[in-house]
């Protein structure tokens, strides 16, 4: 059987502060070297002085995958040289002195399969080591400190994947949870990496090391997956071994087994005492923690908003934000409007009237907004407030306007943030419900399409393209409903 | 001008006027002339301190409040970091360092006008008891130049003795304040581990060492302790003293005091001139109302051995970024590959602290750690054990500081073994996070012997007034300069 296990980095990008000094947690944008003190470098004698926000926020995310915490944590030195590393040790956790890391034992469900997490543990991202030169033989290493000291959370599963697509699935709910919780953004590139170990039916645990993106991921996996297959075909023993992920050639390569060998020499960080976390820190955290995606897509349901609808909308943090300030404003419209209920029937108008106007608006956001607004820049740039969005749908239930026309008015607004109203007059989107107006509109139709005519008197299915006739004449501004019976009795 | 006197009794002179700041740093500078070519207690000199005295003056002419060290010299172990003053550990390794922050104590002494008058040499990274492992090679005893000073703060020691300063720092990992504080006749305290922050000395075995301020008496030690103690956010392991004031009912006394005497630090081993000076300072004890009694610590045998095991593994690990890449000596690293880099620029370290890197790799290794490291550890847990215990019987616990009296220059070089032994009575108190303090008691044939006195942890306020009984009974010649 396959067996695939992760070990996923995530950085706590929205953290203020590094891990052990007050230098940047997100370190991008800055020239190279400038993000940098005394600690983060471990120039001698400095001391790292522990963030207490990043225990606190590593807590939470303990928390969300449902891992036990413990009381007490500690930090181990992970030594080993290498030129990104300053101190030439890491900062890290390890369970040898029983479990002393931020979290222990959870899980998380798949689809219905349930992966477990090992554990999670904090510890400080190394710099990062940039080549330049065009061949290996005039190579250089430039080393950029900038990151070094950024918190990051590890988190370390059980082999219990199946096959590279439940690992997709797996890191796309973990991505989602993590932006749900405002841990971390793990659209910046870097914040979260994965290195793999694979197994299959006899054969030794081959970790990968080296991948940069998911997308990589999954890349590495098929390939080193099909590779294993091969050799056991061909009845070749796989060997436990570490093996490196080839960017360019998308390969597997086999680490020197020196590396293998490799002996951290863990033991424990005396620069930092142990660090109580007692129940009323648990209690806290956990009445601070956001509302999870699932239970954001069981109230969306209640709305009466469809499953797949829901699913979306809940698993992307910067929509649901959105929703859910949108969902507020309305609120207050509706209670300006109905007065506040004070007994059983006002209630249930007033949640009918917020039920249509939640699904109206997670309509509006799924298949409108989502695809204007696909990339931070557009969000960053976009003008459309809760109010704005209120008040379109708002319009569309009170049949001022059509759905048809909604598009254009929301693409207005998030370019220009004008109000609904100056939208409308500007272009003359306002509804044609006037009886006179539409029945002129609808006897040129009736002149024009006598063929359709005498169909439709036989087929009232056919009826359906004299209304999209009528539509077009009004640019898709004619009250659909009004048209229908309008040529329903003109024909008959 | 008596350069001698107390940094209590200079601070009362500058107050009375008796003479300026100016003057007195100007003859220190003198006397470093005269006698520092010789005793080599110093590895950089502060060319500014000349004019900081001089700014210090024209301030308190012109009324201004200044701090409460009023000028007074102090020397700095070269492992602690004084912003803008190379910071070389005695190492090759730091031979062009500039420490660019200030250590918390050297900040918190300067904003008590103290004046910091140079670096004072050391063993290298502070690994050794008698400097003779600093690669500027060795400072000298000034009670008899062909003696070693002790170490490694043994530049401190001697620039107290000599005259060179009024006062100074070092810092203890296994002993480096109390042995040469003992070896050169001036009074040296290891504070509780986390009462003095850590942040800014250049870490060698990091959990158990702290800054020790060094004096020539037991009242000008708690004075500067009061200076430099206390929490601090820039080390995470210092603990809240309130604000203590050491100086206070310092001359309380310790009549109906329980003392135990550690029976495993007076036994064999332990030189007979030091044996007979231990037991005149009991009696004196005795005589100023303290009972006396031995106590057995039976994991004392096994304390210089966890020891060894536990430094040399936090320093194979506080080492490691003396990798030449970002600051340390003209070597040029263009052309090497990554491993053969480091492991080109770190053979200059010295052959002490390579023997205890080699050691410090080894010890906590895979396979190799059980046997090792974990047993060091759990000796140290032990032993903190029955030094609690023992202090729920008796209030302080005394020993001869070092077992042995100050010897000859390369005597015991090549005896590695034999030079770990002299830490016997000092690495208990390290261990344990225990203050330990080292009177000087006696001048034997010319050569000093020091009393150690242990306290509980957090009990300095009362090891001082031990201390300072002690220091009254005694009345010893003046260093043969
Ligand atoms: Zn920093």
């Amino acid at each position: 059987m396959t067996k695939i296990g992760l070990e996923i980095h995530c950085q706590l990008t929205k953290l203020e502060s590094k891990l052990f000094c007050s230098c940047k947690a997100d370190y991008r944008g800055f020239e190279p070297n400038t993000n940098i003190c005394p600690v983060c470098v471990g120039l001698p004698g400095s001391l790292p002085r522990l963030n207490k926000k990043a225990i606190e926020k590593a807590t939470v995310i303990a928390m969300a995958l449902n891992c036990q915490t413990p009381q007490k944590i500690a930090f181990f030195r992970k030594n080993y040289f290498y030129p990104d590393l300053p101190k030439n040790f890491q900062i890290t956790q390890l369970n040898i002195y029983g479990p002393t890391s931020i979290g222990q034992e959870g899980k998380i469900s798949v689809e219905g399969k349930e992966i477990q997490i090992r554990r999670i543990q904090l510890e400080e991202d190394p710099g990062r080591l940039i080549y330049e030169g065009s061949s290996e033989r005039t190579q250089i290493t430039l080393v950029d400190y900038n990151r070094a000291g950024t918190p990051l959370v590890e988190i370390v599963t059980e082999p219990d994947f199946e096959n590279p697509k439940q690992v997709r699935l797996f890191l796309n709910i973990l991505s989602d949870l993590l932006e749900n919780l405002g841990v971390s953004d793990p659209s910046l590139e870097g914040a979260m990496r994965a290195d793999a170990n694979v197994s299959i039916e006899g054969g030794s645990k081959v970790e990968i090391k080296n991948i940069n993106s998911f997308y990589d991921l999954e890349k590495a996996l098929h390939f080193e997956l099909t590779r294993q297959q091969s050799l056991a075909e061909r009845k070749i023993e796989i060997i436990q071994e570490t093996r490196h992920w080839d960017d360019k050639r998308k390969i597997t390569i086999s680490a020197r087994s020196k590396e293998e060998e490799e002996d951290y020499r863990y033991f424990l960080e005396g620069d930092i005492p142990w660090v109580k976390i007692d129940s009323k820190t648990v209690e806290r955290l956990k009445e601070g923690m956001p509302e999870s995606i699932s239970s954001k897509k069981i109230r969306y349901e209640n709305y009466g908003i469809p499953t797949q609808v829901a699913d979306i909308l809940s698993s992307e943090k910067y929509f649901s934000d959105f929703f859910q300030k949108y969902l507020d404003y309305s609120n207050l419209v509706i209670n300006k409007k109905l007065g506040v209920p004070n007994n059983f029937n006002e209630i249930e108008e007033f949640d009918k009237k917020y039920h249509s106007f939640a699904k109206e608006g997670a309509n509006i956001i799924t298949t409108d907004l989502m695809g204007l607004l696909d990339n931070k820049e557009k969000r960053n740039a976009s003008k459309l407030t809760a109010e704005h969005l209120s008040d379109l749908v708002n319009a569309i239930l009170e049949n001022k306007i059509t759905r048809h026309s909604s598009k254009t008015v929301l693409q207005t607004m998030v370019k220009t943030g004008k109000p609904i109203s100056e939208i409308i007059s500007e272009f003359a989107l306002e509804q044609v419900s006037d009886d006179a107006i539409l029945s002129t509109m609808i006897d040129e139709v009736i002149k024009e399409e006598s063929k359709a005519v005498e169909e439709a008197k036989l087929n009232p299915e056919a009826i359906n393209y004299l209304v999209g006739k009528v539509m077009k004449k009004t640019k898709g501004q004619a009250d659909p409903t009004l048209t229908l019976n309008l040529l329903k009795k003109k024909i008959s | 001008m008596n350069l001698g006197i107390s940094a209590l009794d200079y601070i009362e002179a500058i107050k009375n006027g008796e003479f300026t700041v100016e003057e007195f740093v100007s003859e220190t500078f003198d006397q470093i002339k005269k006698v520092d070519g010789k005793l080599h207690a110093y590895l950089s000199l502060n060319d500014k301190a000349l004019d900081q005295a001089k700014e210090l003056d024209k301030k308190r002419k012109a009324k201004e409040k200044i701090g409460s060290c009023m000028g007074m010299p102090i020397a700095i172990k070269d492992n602690i970091c004084v912003k803008g003053a190379k910071t070389t550990c005695a190492s090759k390794m730091l031979e062009k360092y500039t420490a660019p922050f200030d250590a918390t104590v050297i900040a918190r002494l300067r904003k008590q006008d103290a004046l910091f008058i140079g670096k004072t040499n050391l063993d290298e990274f502070a690994m050794g008891t008698t400097t003779e492992f600093s690669v500027y090679g060795p400072s000298k005893n000034p009670w008899n130049q062909e003696y070693v000073p002790g170490g490694s703060s043994g530049g401190s020691a001697v620039a107290v003795s000599a005259l060179e300063s009024v006062v100074s720092l070092g810092s203890d990992t296994g002993g480096s304040v109390r042995n040469p504080a003992s070896f050169c006749s001036i009074v040296g305290l290891k504070p509780t581990y986390g009462l003095v922050s850590r942040y800014g000395l250049i870490s060698y075995a990091n959990s158990i060492e702290q800054i020790g301020p060094m004096a020539r008496t037991v009242k000008d030690t708690a004075f500067l302790l009061n200076v430099i103690s206390g929490i601090d956010p820039n080390d995470n392991t210092t603990i809240d003293n309130h604000g203590e004031d050491y100086l206070k009912n310092i001359d309380s006394g310790i009549d109906g005091k329980k003392i135990g005497i550690i029976s495993e630090m007076v036994g064999k081993g332990t030189d007979n001139t030091v044996s007979s000076a231990t037991k005149k300072a009991l009696a004196k004890f005795e005589d100023l109302g303290a009972k006396c009694e031995e106590i057995p610590i039976d994991m004392v045998d096994y304390s210089v051995a966890s020891y060894y095991t536990i430094t040399s593994t936090e320093a194979g690990s506080n080492l490691a970024r003396y990798d030449n890449l970002r600051y340390g000596f003209d070597f040029d690293l263009e052309g090497y590959e990554f491993n053969s880099y480091i492991s080109k620029a770190r053979r200059s370290f010295g052959p002490e602290v390579t023997r205890r890197l080699i050691i410090g790799g080894f010890v906590p290794s895979a396979g190799h750690a059980g046997k090792y490291f974990l047993k060091a550890l759990k000796v140290k847990s032990r032993l903190t054990k029955e030094i609690n215990a023992a202090f729920k019987k008796v209030d302080f616990l005394v020993a001869p500081t070092v077992p042995i009296l100050p010897f000859k220059f390369g005597e015991k070089l090549d005896d590695p073994v034999a030079m770990f032994l002299i830490d016997f009575n000092t690495v208990t108190a390290n261990l344990t996070g225990k203050p330990a303090i080292s009177v000087p008691f006696e001048i034997s044939n010319g050569l000093p012997i020091g009393i150690q006195i242990i306290a509980d942890s957090m009990q300095e306020k009362s090891l001082f007034q031990a201390a300072y009984a002690l220091e009254s009974t005694t009345n010893l010649p003046k260093v043969p300069l």
